[in-house]
């Protein structure tokens, strides 16, 4: 049982990643009837979002400190943020400490940004061509993005470590009244699934409850008429695909303090949150968050020793096994519409 | 002349001499000139052009003819190389019964993979070989370690027991160290070199192995286009449910171009053990999969001699662009001002070096907006402007002539 | 007995019953129409007929034998062609090769792996496909990508498309749907001339009442999912149960 609840929450964070990449790709999809490989990337470049941040957080002058003194009697030289100067040396530092959540502010408009240039310059001009051409174009926008992160951070995954208070685990089991020491789980997943419920419940009450989200449900199910209403249906669009951009973008903020960011880690990704997409039904938004947990626990459950021993390899692939075999047996998916993407 | 109307007897005869004569055509510059870096006429790059062009050949007779964007080939070329690898250890250094096999176990896999895929289409169909190629990716490197040999890869070693170690002439181990495959005793690895002048031409004999089996393979694939058979396939591409309502079963076409493409990637994997006898998991990943859509794409979709254009293009730039650096550029910049120069570098730099990929995928965007047919539509948009040009000039002959 | 059988088809979409108890005979060579208002089932029927739909209960046969549960392939190759609403033909190909893959069809059966000889080295094939094109007045328009084609010569290849493999059974479904009235009367003498040199039976779902009368020897009436009547076009004009259907009760 103990085990049980431990591969629950350890599926927890994955699951949570690929259901927020899902989503946007899925909002995309449902909206604009794009296949967006670019999304990895997306992803990717919230991540380094916060790397750039904590990068500007401690951007640093030198001072000669003449208290200490290096082995040779000299007075030592030493790195002083400009933040701490500003704000003082304790307020600097925890300012520092926190540059992760900081991040979320700041990834918020610089991914809307990036989502609404990207739709604008790009992907505009691919609404009429076939679904083959659109994954095509993202596919090499996907890479250009890629070498450029590349290019300026580097090749090596980059540390991006969670504020102090976040390090470490707790003990979930004695918290829920079992055995102390049974089920140990770090803090900072349980923040990061939080912040992913939290997400995913905004993005779906800005779609029940404000007009905006409405007209673009509208348009989701019929855009044509929607447009002939006289609403001018794709700037609404463009904006939505600015939010899907920032919800892979903060998707990947917070995940850098889980796995150190790298240029690739959108692909990685990518590809699975594909399944997921197709897995949870093209075009359903539920189905995207649905299929995204289902698969994260899975692949948690999968790689349980006894699990392992009973099938080897079976954690490698047990994704698109389930992918696999939801669409030979569900061809719409978990909750599918009828009549998406079916030639 | 084989079957083939005019058009495609030249076609074939112009690759056939383009392949034969590479080694010459692909070091245009001397060896000592600062041009030498252009030079892609030594035998592994070459090899991988030829290679690689009977992959995307293959890739293109399902994506061009059919539509079915499949996103898992790799897998077909992953598993021809193991089985070519285990026929070079077991069997006998001699490459054929390597390449054989390797086509042959990469069908018996696409038979496989492809009758469960093809119960889907669109992008289920691609997700579904995503999915499968994936899963051979991730057992190879894991489960299957005895098989495949792993993350190291799987090669021929030492103490290989072969069965027939003097087969057709194979098998000599050369001084103790492992043996190199050979054709009847011809080394794959064998070269010829000749200078001529500043130049120097290698022709080696694992290249003309591989250059042959492609002519044969773009040979058999323009016979597939021009077939009845090759005909269905297109028009699944443009009206499936039309096709069923004519009487025609199309998932047998189908499955049959499936195979047909996936022992291709076989064919090309077998000949990669051949030249190499080393084999990893990396080859069947998705990116190695991505990779043979772009070259389809970047040479063109469909026609005949776009995907091996593609797939010369592609291995050009991962070769020649990544090996360009500052120091070479500041060379060909000296002419200018210093602070021209140094700007200029600085300006291409990003796009040199370990930096080809970003140059690689501008290009293939740019493709993709401007020239959907690829090179093949950029080289005959060229080609109609000086055509038009002549036809002003020549309308009356030609009406005449048409009449 | 018919060459084509319907004998009590029920149909149900959730609480619809889209067709209630349907028997129809269609005689050999006869042309017969089958209307019917909107929402009557005609269209439903029709996919009953081949294959696109399974009915819940009932028979259609052809010739004797049963079509249900048979893939649309295989009740082509049954003897049974079909012309769609909106034309279906293979845009990305040439007209004469729009023609030649039924010809294709025809000799080789469902499927034959043919990937070696060449398309043009098939002599027979061509000549046939070549014949249809004269026939219905194609043949300069061979060369041309079926796309590009006016609606009516969309439609005009995909007859040929279907009589090209000797058909004993045609079915149409609308097939003057959107056309203009010039468009409408060169399909209905295309039809007229089909039927008159070919030993093929005609079964149309029409709106349009004036190709429906110039065409058919015998007219289905069908309402809310069942035949109202069977009968002639001169008996059909006026006859008071087929008013009430399309103009209700009130106009009696």
């Amino acid at each position: 049982m103990d085990q049980f609840i431990l591969q629950v929450l350890n599926g927890l964070d994955k699951g949570s990643a690929y259901a927020l990449i899902a989503l946007g790709l899925t909002l995309i999809f449902g909206t604009l009837g794009v296949v967006n490989f670019a999304h990895g990337a997306l992803f990717m470049l919230g991540a380094f979002c916060a790397v750039t941040l904590s990068r500007i957080l401690t951007l640093s002058h030198t001072v000669i400190d003449e208290s200490k003194k290096d082995f040779l009697g000299n007075p030592l030289k030493v790195e002083v943020p400009y933040i701490q100067d500003w704000f003082g040396q304790a307020a600097g530092q925890t300012i520092i400490d926190w540059a992760v959540p900081l991040s979320i502010l700041f990834a918020i408009p610089i991914m809307i940004l990036i989502g609404v240039v990207m739709e604008r310059g790009l992907i505009k001009h691919f609404y009429k061509r076939p679904h083959a051409d659109q994954i095509l174009v993202t596919f090499g926008l996907a890479i250009v993005i890629q070498e450029i992160v590349k290019y300026y951070f580097g090749a090596n995954q980059i540390p991006t470590p969670a504020p102090e208070a976040f390090i470490g685990s707790f003990d979930f089991g004695a918290l829920i009244g079992r055995e102390p020491g049974a089920i140990i789980y770090p803090y900072w997943r349980i923040v990061y699934f939080l912040f992913s419920a939290l997400l995913i419940a905004a993005v779906f009450a800005f779609l029940q409850f404000t007009t905006f989200g409405m007209v673009v449900r509208a348009g989701m199910a019929d855009r044509e008429t929607v447009g002939l209403l006289g609403i001018n249906i794709d700037r609404r669009f463009t904006i939505m695909f600015g939010i899907a951009a920032a919800v892979a973008g903060l998707a990947g903020v917070m995940y850098t303090p889980i796995n150190s960011p790298n240029y690739h880690m959108g692909m990685d990704f990518l590809v699975i949150s594909f399944v997921v997409v197709v897995v949870g039904g093209m075009g359903s938004l539920g189905g995207a968050v649905l299929a995204g947990f289902v698969l994260g626990i899975l692949e948690s459950f999968a790689s349980l020793q006894a699990v392992i021993e009973a099938l080897p390899g079976i954690n490698q692939v047990v994704i698109y096994l389930v992918a696999i075999i939801i669409l030979l047996t569900r061809p719409r998916g978990l909750l599918g519409r009828k009549g998406v993407m079916e030639d | 002349m084989f079957g083939l109307d005019k058009k495609d007897t030249g076609l074939l005869l112009i690759v056939a001499a383009l392949v034969a004569f590479a080694p010459i055509l692909l070091n245009p510059f001397p060896e000592n000139s600062a041009l030498a870096q252009f030079n892609a006429g030594y035998p592994d790059l070459m090899q991988r052009f030829v290679i690689f062009g009977i992959f995307a050949i293959g890739f293109n007779i399902l994506f061009g003819l059919t539509g079915y964007l499949s996103f898992g080939h790799a897998a077909f070329l992953g598993v021809g190389s193991y089985a070519g690898v285990w026929m070079l250890k077991l069997l006998t250094i001699n490459v054929i019964p390597a390449i054989i096999m390797s086509t042959l176990v990469a069908g018996l896999f696409s038979i496989l993979i492809g009758y469960i895929s093809l119960r889907r289409s669109g992008i289920y169909f691609s997700i579904l070989t995503l999915a499968f190629a994936q899963m051979s990716f991730a057992l190879a490197a894991s489960v299957l370690t005895p098989i495949t040999g792993g993350e190291t890869g799987l090669q021929t070693g030492l103490n290989d027991p072969r069965i027939f170690p003097e087969f057709l002439g194979g098998g000599a181990t050369s001084g103790g160290n492992i043996p190199a495959p050979e054709l009847f005793g011809l080394e794959m690895r064998a070269s010829y070199e000749l200078s001529v002048g500043g130049w120097l031409w290698t022709f080696n004999a694992g290249y003309y192995v591989c250059a042959i089996i492609m002519l044969v393979a773009f040979y058999v694939a323009i016979r597939i286009f021009r077939s009845p058979f090759g005909m269905m396939l297109r028009a699944v591409k443009s009206n499936q449910r039309r096709l069923n309502y004519t009487g025609l079963n199309t998932k047998p076409y189908m499955l049959a171009c499936f195979v047909i493409s996936g022992m291709y990637a076989g064919l090309a994997g077998g000949l990669m053990v051949s030249m190499d006898p080393l084999a990893g998991a990396e080859r069947m990943q998705w990116t190695a999969s991505g990779e043979v859509v772009l070259m389809t794409i970047l040479g063109g979709v469909g026609t005949l001699i776009g995907p091996v254009l593609g797939a010369g293009m592609i291995k050009y730039f991962e070769n020649i662009f990544s090996k360009i650096n500052d120091n070479l550029l500041h060379q060909w910049f000296a002419f200018m001002p210093d602070g021209l120069e140094d700007f200029m570098v600085a300006v291409i730099h990003p796009f040199i070096g370990k930096g080809w990929h970003l140059t690689l995928g501008l290009l293939f965007m740019l493709v993709v907006i401007f020239l959907p047919g690829g090179l093949v539509e950029g080289g005959q948009r060229i080609g109609g402007l000086f055509k038009r040009k002549k036809k002003n000039t020549t309308t009356d002959t030609q009406s005449t002539a048409a009449n | 007995m018919g060459i084509l059988e319907v004998k009590g088809v029920n149909k149900r979409f959730g609480g619809l019953q889209a067709l209630g108890d349907v028997n129809l005979s269609v005689a050999e060579n006869s042309v017969h129409a089958i209307i019917g208002p909107n929402g009557a089932g005609k269209s439903t029927l029709l996919n009953c007929l081949v294959g696109m739909l399974i009915p819940d209960s009932g028979s259609v046969t052809f010739q004797g034998e049963s079509v249900l549960g048979r893939n649309p392939h295989e009740i082509n190759q049954m003897g049974i062609s079909r012309v769609f609403q909106t034309p279906e033909i293979f845009g990305d190909l040439s007209v004469i090769e729009n023609v030649m893959i039924p010809c294709f069809a025809k000799r080789d059966g469902a499927f034959e792996l043919n990937a070696w000889g060449a398309v043009r080295g098939q002599a027979d094939i061509r000549d046939t496909a070549e014949q249809i094109l004269i026939d219905v007045n194609m043949q300069d328009k061979r060369h041309i990508n079926a796309a590009s084609l006016s609606r009516g010569d969309k439609r005009r290849l995909e007859m040929a498309m279907c009589l090209v493999q000797q058909p004993k059974l045609l079915l149409l479904d609308e097939p003057t749907a959107g056309m203009a009235r010039a468009d409408t009367n060169n399909t209905i003498d295309l039809l007229k001339e089909i039927h008159d040199s070919r030993d093929i039976t005609m079964a149309i779902i029409e709106h349009d009442m004036h190709v429906v009368f110039s065409l058919a020897e015998r007219i289905t009436v069908l309402a809310q999912g069942s035949p109202l009547v069977e009968e002639t076009p001169e008996n059909i004009k006026g006859h008071p149960k087929v008013r009430e259907a399309y103009l209700g009760e009130a106009q009696v």
